[in-house]
């Protein structure tokens, strides 16, 4: 129970330290970084509390693909070099507070709902999908996520291919003025375009048209 | 302190959801940090859903949590393609330029 609650602490502690630093932190490339670092510390404490397979999940599509590819944003718009200036524009500076009132309400809230939340009574006898003890959190997910829950995960997939699409459509360009090679011309060229056969008489030569 | 139970991971579920709010709100330089902010949010939603699927015994806090994070990845696809397309049209992707909609 001790290695339970260090554990618990240390991760919470990176985890909140690193997402403060995320929005703060003045270059980009360093957000991304602490962004990782919040997700790593998430996944350990998802790995710690019991949800195994979410925990390795979230490391595979969170830290290997989406911090990737924002990473990769970051480095290909340039934008690490444009400093980020905090508190500097003088537009901003009177959103600021209004938005920090805002967010400490959001937070007050939050609490007040954790503080004040308790069962339901019958809550208990209403749940069905219990988790069995007897296998691994894996089997568990998948005897569910096939059967009971099969035409939400099908729309997931559609959800992806979507965004799949929508993102080469996006960002696909037609560049004009870019030498590319055509098959089609290249194969079907015939001999009469490329080859003239002329009849030379002697002591003519011939007469170029260039 | 020593009892870990569901109010501490309810708890920093809260103080993550609110530094991305923060992050929403006082971030007025870059439009990347904004779509970082979300997905804060995303993953203090996700911690809430673990959380209480594993206090309550129900594994279907754990699907849910699963198509979120689908969601999620489809998300951040779109938004940074649409980063990137700006920033091709307009070489700024700075909050305080972008108010070709004046709102």
């Amino acid at each position: 129970m001790l290695a339970h609650a260090i554990f618990f602490y240390t991760f919470s502690f990176i985890a909140i330290v690193s997402a403060i630093m995320v929005t703060v932190s003045k270059n980009t490339v360093h957000s991304v970084f602490f962004l990782i670092l919040d997700f790593i510390s998430i996944s350990c404490l998802f790995i710690m509390i019991g949800a195994e397979f979410l925990g390795m999940i979230m490391l595979i599509v969170y830290v290997g693909a989406v911090a990737v590819l924002f990473l990769f944003v970051v480095m290909m718009l340039n934008v690490a070099q444009q400093k980020n200036q905090w508190f500097s524009a003088q537009e901003s500076s009177k959103h600021i507070p209004i938005g920090l009132i805002v967010s400490v309400i959001i937070f007050f809230e939050l609490l007040i709902v954790i503080g004040g939340w308790k069962y339901k009574p019958d809550l208990v006898s209403a749940m069905s999908l219990t988790i069995d003890q007897e296998i691994t959190n894996t089997h568990s997910i998948g005897y569910v996520l096939y059967t009971d829950y099969i035409h939400i995960f099908q729309l997931s997939g559609m959800i992806l291919l979507v965004a799949m699409i929508g993102a080469i459509v996006l960002t696909f360009r037609q560049r004009s003025g870019v030498k590319r090679q055509s098959y089609f011309s290249q194969i079907s060229r015939e001999r009469s375009d490329g080859v003239e056969l002329i009849d030379v008489e002697s002591n003519k030569g011939v007469k170029s048209d260039d | 302190m020593i009892n870990i139970g569901l109010g501490h991971y309810l708890t920093l579920a809260a103080i993550i959801f609110t530094i991305g709010i923060v992050g929403l709100f006082l971030n007025r330089k870059n439009i990347i940090v904004i779509l970082m902010s979300i997905e804060l949010i995303l993953l203090a939603v996700n911690i809430n859903l673990v959380s209480f699927s594993i206090f309550l015994n129900d594994i279907s806090g754990q699907i849910f949590t699963l198509f979120i994070l689908t969601v999620a990845a489809a998300e951040a696809a779109i938004g940074l393609a649409i980063i990137v397309v700006y920033y091709r049209n307009s070489s700024t992707i700075n909050v305080e330029k972008i108010d070709s909609l004046k709102g």
